[in-house]
């Protein structure tokens, strides 16, 4: 075969490092950061830190956190990364109430919107499913669970994992170009073998997905963002691209263009405001593209750049409720080594965006002060492990975005030397000849 | 990015080339770890390239006329020069991963256009990974028969998950066949016939065919002495296994 994926496995330690993730509570009632191997979770009810409890075998996690969410219902959070364990977590309790051991490492990770099962994907394109015995109470003891192979992108890694919003699809995204509409299979759950459409029409790899509800359309329309610079929206069913956005042209003109190749991808996008709004996280941006979604007539346009006054204020990921009109944003990487931090983490929070208008939210929206927004001090000493960074940090914080953004993204391209060396010694030639 | 997007590159209101096209292939390595172009999606497929006395422009081409079958992991091409003849009205392409051999595909196909004019027109080849871009070349459904003659066994148990026929990559030779196409299947190494049989048999998308489809159907004649590797298997005696299965629908 052409290659495979195996050269995940021989990573330089060194260099990898992992973005920050942020998601928040449906209808926010609590934030989590995730930082290489740390889950951080604010509790916004209380009002109070939240201390995670986890009494697996190998309890928290030992390596990169790569994916966090919270279910639709908001009553589970599932986390997964480098370490290969998925822990499915009580946002009642905070306790780890399923813990699923996989084979490989995991990239991407969805809550059904009906919280039965759990769908995961590893670094060999392959997604397992997680069958969670009619759901959870909070209050129930830690369960060992073992995932079933569901179906599978041919050597390549999956980017993303959602549900689309009636739970009737699971689409994947991966570094292929490729977004896949999968007929999500209801009894049993083994297999999924129909394949509703390919969203095909991203020149790069697909970064992020999301949904965005219509009172039409039970299941939603997707947005994708992709390497490619453009954000774009498609109709599930028939996997038809109804427009492309190209956020390219906004970023040049603002950033000077003084490096070539991914300068521009779309690293995470978030729906704000029902899905009449998005924002788009952008590569090397200080700050995040708004875009317009008006699905009566299919159209993505960008409404205006919110930028960040501080320079090194790249997001790295963004999440929103449903309930609040609060952006959240997060920027930091896993670990510094040059620096001897072991993380950073700067969380941040955009308001002002209006629903029943989104063409009135350009003039509105405005970065919140740290000591305003919901949490407040409480919330960023724990989030981001600590209230005051020495700038020198943050710049390299700001290299080490990029640096992690494209190691994520983007594949390994080895000297042709490398190469050829690497083929010469791989098994499956050497079998061969 | 494209070997064939000569038009879709091209604005059609503007008559300029269209940006996010050379943008992709700014990149240095579009497909990063392909050393092939690929189409973006089936609309991209230049047909003009593939088929050109069919399809002189493919920008005016008859848009409902698409290719029917597939033949993949082709090989030297003999499977594709046999159906050429017996459905001549029926598009068909091969892919193969093989640089050196799909350039030889090409070649013998160009050279069997001029020896017999009018003939040959209905088959091309096209250096690809099937396991990675069936999705690029054909739309859901539009496939009525896909072959997979004599592919490479992968024997090592760790290996299987390199194998052209898996129940995963079923999924995606599902979506690519219409209801009622047709899967064929044949190997010389019995270990992978049983493979095969047993990945279709357990699919819900696939069925056997009876013995009399089998009997009826030309295709099925071809399959063990129509390519290259078939004839060689023939000439030492060796036994051969074969699956031929139909795409149903799904259970409702
Ligand atoms: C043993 S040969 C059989 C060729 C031909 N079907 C025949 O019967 O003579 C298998 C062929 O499949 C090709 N092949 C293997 N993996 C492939 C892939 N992923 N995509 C396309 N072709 C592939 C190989 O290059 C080889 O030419």
């Amino acid at each position: 075969m052409e290659e495979t994926p195996a050269e995940e496995g021989d990573t330089n330690k060194d260099v990898e490092v992992a973005p920050a993730l942020i998601a928040v509570h449906p209808t926010e009632k609590s934030v989590a950061v995730a930082v290489g191997s740390d889950l951080r979770v604010f509790d916004l009810v209380g009002n109070c830190p939240v201390s995670l409890v986890d009494e697996s075998e190998a309890p928290y996690h030992k390596d990169s956190i790569r994916t966090i969410c919270y279910g639709s219902k908001g009553k589970l959070f599932v986390s997964a990364g480098d370490d290969k364990t998925v822990k499915i977590w009580s946002t009642e309790s905070w306790r780890c109430i399923f813990n699923v051991v996989s084979e490989k490492r995991v990239s991407a990770a969805a809550i059904s919107p009906n919280g039965l099962h759990i769908c995961f994907a590893d670094k060999f394109g392959v997604i397992w499913v997680v069958d969670l015995d009619g759901g959870v109470d909070g209050t129930q003891p830690l369960a060992n669970k073992k995932a079933v192979s569901l179906l599978s992108h041919y050597c390549s890694i999956i980017t993303s994992l959602e549900f689309s919003l009636d739970g009737q699809f699971l689409v994947s995204a991966d570094r292929d170009f490729k977004i896949r509409v999968t007929t999500f299979p209801t009894k049993p759950v083994n297999e999924a073998h129909e394949i509703q459409s390919f969203c095909l029409g991203h020149t790069d790899f697909v970064s992020c997905i999301a949904f965005i509800s219509n009172l039409e359309c039970s299941h939603g329309f997707l947005i994708s963002g992709s390497g490619d610079s453009t954000v774009r929206l498609w109709d599930i069913l028939s996997g038809s691209l109804l427009d492309t956005c190209d956020i390219g042209d906004k970023v040049e003109l603002l950033e000077s263009k003084e490096r070539e190749g991914c300068h521009s991808a779309v690293t995470s996008l978030c729906t704000i405001a029902d899905g009449a709004l998005v924002a788009v996280a952008v590569q090397s941006l200080h700050g995040i593209i708004l875009l317009n979604c008006d699905l009566s007539n299919h159209t993505l346009s960008v409404v205006k750049v919110v930028s960040i006054s501080e320079e090194t204020f790249i997001p790295t990921s963004l999440s929103t409720s449903c309930s609040t009109g609060y952006l959240w944003m997060v920027t930091g990487v896993s670990s510094l080594h040059n620096l001897g931090h072991s993380s950073l983490a700067r969380v941040k929070v955009i308001s002002g965006f209006n629903k029943d208008d989104p063409n009135s939210t350009a003039n509105k929206v405005s970065i919140v002060e740290d000591d305003a927004i919901p949490g407040g001090m409480k919330l960023l000493e724990k989030l981001q492990g600590g209230l005051t960074f020495d700038e020198k940090m943050f710049l390299a914080a700001a290299e080490a975005v990029k640096t992690a953004m494209s190691n994520l993204l983007t594949k390994k391209q080895y000297s042709t030397e490398k190469r050829d060396f690497r083929k010469r010694t791989r098994n499956d030639r050497k079998l061969k000849q | 990015m494209l070997e064939n997007d000569a038009n879709p590159t091209i604005s059609k209101s503007t008559g300029l080339p269209r940006k996010r096209f050379y943008r992709a292939r700014a990149h240095s390595n579009p497909l990063s770890d392909s050393h092939f172009p690929v189409p973006i999606s089936p609309s991209e497929v230049d047909y003009s390239l593939h088929y050109p006395q069919l399809f002189p422009s493919n920008d005016q081409r008859d848009r409902s006329k698409k290719i029917e079958f597939a033949d993949i992991g082709c090989g030297f091409g003999g499977l594709l020069i046999s159906l050429s003849t017996l459905f001549p009205e029926t598009l068909m392409i091969g892919m193969e991963l093989r640089d050196k051999v799909t350039e030889y595909v090409k070649e013998r196909i160009l050279a069997l256009r001029v020896a017999h004019p009018g003939q040959y027109q209905n088959i091309s080849v096209d250096r690809t990974n099937s396991m990675k871009y069936i999705p690029n070349y054909f739309e859901k459904a539009q496939l009525s028969k896909m072959f997979f003659l004599f592919p490479d066994p992968h024997f090592k148990e760790k290996n299987h998950r390199r194998r052209v026929i898996s129940p995963h990559l079923l999924d995606e030779y599902a979506y690519a066949l219409r209801v009622g196409g047709i899967i064929y299947t044949i190997t010389d190494v019995e270990e992978l016939g049983e493979w095969m049989k047993t990945c279709l048999e357990n699919h819900p998308l696939f069925e056997a065919l009876t013995s009399e489809e089998l009997e009826a159907d030309p295709a099925v004649k071809l399959l063990s002495s129509a390519t290259e590797e078939g004839q060689k298997v023939a000439r030492n005696e060796g036994q051969t296994f074969q699956a031929v299965y139909r795409r149903i629908s799904a259970a409702p």
